[in-house]
């Protein structure tokens, strides 16, 4: 199997999990194939030669992101009650996610037994974890720079707003 | 902080439970090994005899009336000398509950608990055990106790025969 | 071609071998878990079956598949029936990247000890990990009842608080190692394991673990005097089986990679090296056992308060302090 044909099955699958995703009615659902598609995506990365990044996608996105998205809806009770099949499974509700699942699963296997140095059809070049790096932090170190800056004006304003009413107002004070 | 007494909270159990490992351990191998209940254990019920070999149950339904879960139940009858005792004597055990009330609401005696524990079984009608089943050959634990020889046998001979009795009064007799 | 068909059927016995070793592992971990906290609570734990108990897993797997696979009527049926598999499979895919001894020479050519050695491993077992709580969450969230619910959340609540450390506390093993991959790793260690030289990381790590096996003193997921089982309350028969057995599973998992990032692999003198591996993983699965025999549980909110203010920035210290003493070093 070429390169380019496992490149197009794959986004497709991004696509359609992604198409699913936002028109689920069912919060819980919808993560479920919102994480469909980042494993597709993940793929995508290690299929361009980027095993890095395509780990980084699964921890972070799939692996952490999610796993908050799951707990807020699961504190908030945002799932629909009643909604649920009475007696077994129906089936013909999780065709698509049976079906993307395999064939993410299927990709996933014939991406894995290949090397992606050597086999045919699979781009030449192979950014390790250290070319990443050096990228990263020499190349590119500024925008690094700038973004993570960013991030921690975003954490101090979470700080910031998540405090209390009243222990703001105590701090205002006595300053 | 209180550093020290965290680290030692948190450390100090494992040495605990690794002395402990070494230890004998204080379980009882049940069927191997058997661990026999105080005296005073209260278990199956059982009807005990009197000092001369007679029934001390004189039917007087206490016990079954005692009993919070009426798991005991019998039928009075007497005998030609007017000694009461149970025709039938019926105790369920699939409901008894061994609160012992039966035995200290018992005047007589009759009805006591022992040790004997093992009363399981599968079925539970199994568990019904009948007079026959329940009547034992001996005091249980009061070797002494005779109720009849305190209370005397019932009524047999009409009133005023017996020896020390004058006859009784016939109130609608003028006669001096 | 013919090089090619004996590397593959390598790889199959590789993988059938490991399949078997870790699900007989498993579990006579649970029958050894049962006996050491038995012991340590002054019983004498499960002998009844065969001698010595050694038969106890057997007829437990027996009792297990012969219940009832219950199906609760709210549920939402799919993502209840599939959860269990996901629990297990994440487990067991982590030990593709874990290597059990040196390299082995068969048929004039050299056998590596490992599955893949994928050169991100460390990455792999960390996607993986955090993966695994989808199998608890949504196993919970799916059943639609209170407790396996509030096990759920206090899974997630749990997995994003000790991720983070988890993951940090391997920056630094992999500073040192200058390498992603297990192989690697475990190679760099051959004269001081990291246990040694990083202490401070393999305790953040130890802990991490801990919570990351969902055990006493983290087992808020499935708490049994609050939760009745917690996100597997619902569950009977084999899939809970699943639930469980996936359970020990992560824990082999785990005490293999205690064993790989910080205790040398493979690497000890005078025994083989499997034999050295093998016997790390059970001193480690030891003592996770101890532990459970010797520690309460901790409150939701110590276990946040506990990963976000303690062990976070203890990790980050340590990244800190080992890369300054790299570059010291030069």
């Amino acid at each position: 199997m070429s390169a380019t044909l496992m490149f197009y099955i794959l986004g497709a699958i991004a696509v359609i999990a992604t198409l699913l995703a936002i028109t689920r009615r069912n919060p819980v659902h919808a993560v479920i194939y919102l994480v469909n598609s980042f494993f597709a995506l993940a793929l995508l990365f290690y299929l361009l030669g980027a095993p890095l990044v395509a780990a980084w996608e699964v921890i972070i996105y799939a692996g952490a992101i999610m796993v908050l998205f799951l707990f807020i809806i699961m504190m908030l009770e945002l799932a629909p009650g009643g909604e649920t099949d009475r007696y077994g499974p129906n089936w013909v509700k999780w065709v698509p996610i049976l079906l993307l699942a395999g064939a993410l699963g299927a990709c996933t296997l014939l991406l894995t037994s290949l090397d992606p140095t050597t086999a045919d059809g699979v781009p030449r070049w192979y950014a390790s974890p250290r070319d990443f790096g050096y990228a990263l932090f020499k190349e590119y170190a500024l925008a690094v720079e700038i973004v993570s800056f960013q991030l921690l004006f975003a954490a101090v304003g979470a700080f910031y707003v998540g405090k209390p009413e009243s222990k703001r107002k105590g701090r205002g004070g006595e300053a | 902080m209180h550093l020290w007494r965290d680290l030692r909270g948190t450390l100090q159990p494992f040495w605990v439970t690794l002395r402990n490992m070494f230890r004998k351990p204080v379980t009882i191998q049940y069927p191997e090994q058997r661990r026999e209940p105080p005296p005073r254990y209260r278990a199956r019920l059982i009807l005990t005899r009197d000092p001369d070999g007679q029934e001390r149950c004189v039917a007087c339904h206490l016990c079954s009336a005692a009993c919070p879960v009426d798991c005991i139940s019998m039928q009075a009858t007497e005998a030609e000398d007017g000694r009461r005792y149970a025709a039938w004597f019926r105790i369920n055990f699939s409901r008894c509950i061994f609160c012992g009330l039966c035995t200290e609401a018992c005047p007589t005696l009759a009805i006591q608990v022992t040790n004997d524990f093992e009363l399981a079984g599968r079925d539970p009608l199994k568990l019904v055990y009948e007079k026959e089943d329940l009547l034992v050959d001996h005091c249980g634990q009061e070797p002494d106790y005779n109720f009849y020889r305190q209370a005397g046998i019932g009524v047999a001979a009409p009133r005023g025969s017996n020896p020390t009795e004058t006859p009784p009064v016939d109130v609608k007799d003028l006669l001096p | 071609m013919p090089e090619q068909l004996l590397t593959y059927a390598l790889i199959l016995a590789k993988l059938g071998l490991i399949f078997f070793v870790i699900l007989t592992l498993a579990a006579y971990l649970v029958l050894a878990e049962r006996k050491i906290l038995a012991r340590m609570q002054l019983r004498y734990g499960p002998n009844r079956v065969g001698p010595f108990g050694m038969l106890q897993p057997l007829s437990d797997l027996i009792k297990l598949l012969t219940k009832e696979d219950f199906l609760p009527a709210t549920a939402d049926k799919w993502l209840f029936l599939i959860a269990p598999g996901l629990s297990a499979v994440t487990a067991l895919l982590t030990f593709a990247v874990v290597p059990f001894g040196p390299p082995l020479e068969i048929f004039g050519q050299t056998l590596p000890l490992v599955v893949i050695d994928l050169n991100i491993g460390v990455l792999y077992f960390l996607g993986l990990s955090s993966l695994a709580v989808y199998g608890m969450a949504l196993g919970g969230w799916a059943s639609n009842s209170k407790y396996a619910l509030l096990g759920s959340i206090r899974g997630l609540a749990q997995l994003i608080s000790y991720e983070l450390a988890l993951g940090l506390s391997l920056v630094p093993v992999v500073m040192m190692a200058r390498s992603f991959s297990l192989t690697e790793i475990v190679m760099a260690q051959a004269q001081i394991p990291y246990l040694l030289l990083n202490p401070p990381a393999f305790l953040i790590f130890l802990i991490s673990v801990v919570a990351e096996s969902k055990r006493i003193p983290f087992d808020l997921p499935e708490a049994e005097n609050e939760l009745v089982a917690g996100f597997h309350t619902e569950y009977s028969g084999m899939r809970f089986g699943l639930f469980f057995v996936g359970e020990y599973i992560n824990l082999i998992i785990l005490g293999a990679m205690i064993t790989v990032f910080f205790l040398g692999g493979w690497h000890g003198p005078y025994l083989p090296g499997v034999v050295w591996f093998s016997l790390k993983v059970l001193a480690i699965c030891f003592f996770f056992i101890w532990v459970r025999a010797s520690l309460p549980r901790l409150r939701y909110d110590q276990l946040m308060h506990f990963g976000w203010k303690l062990l976070l920035p203890l990790a980050l210290l340590n990244v800190l302090v080992t890369g300054a003493v790299l570059l010291w070093i030069g």
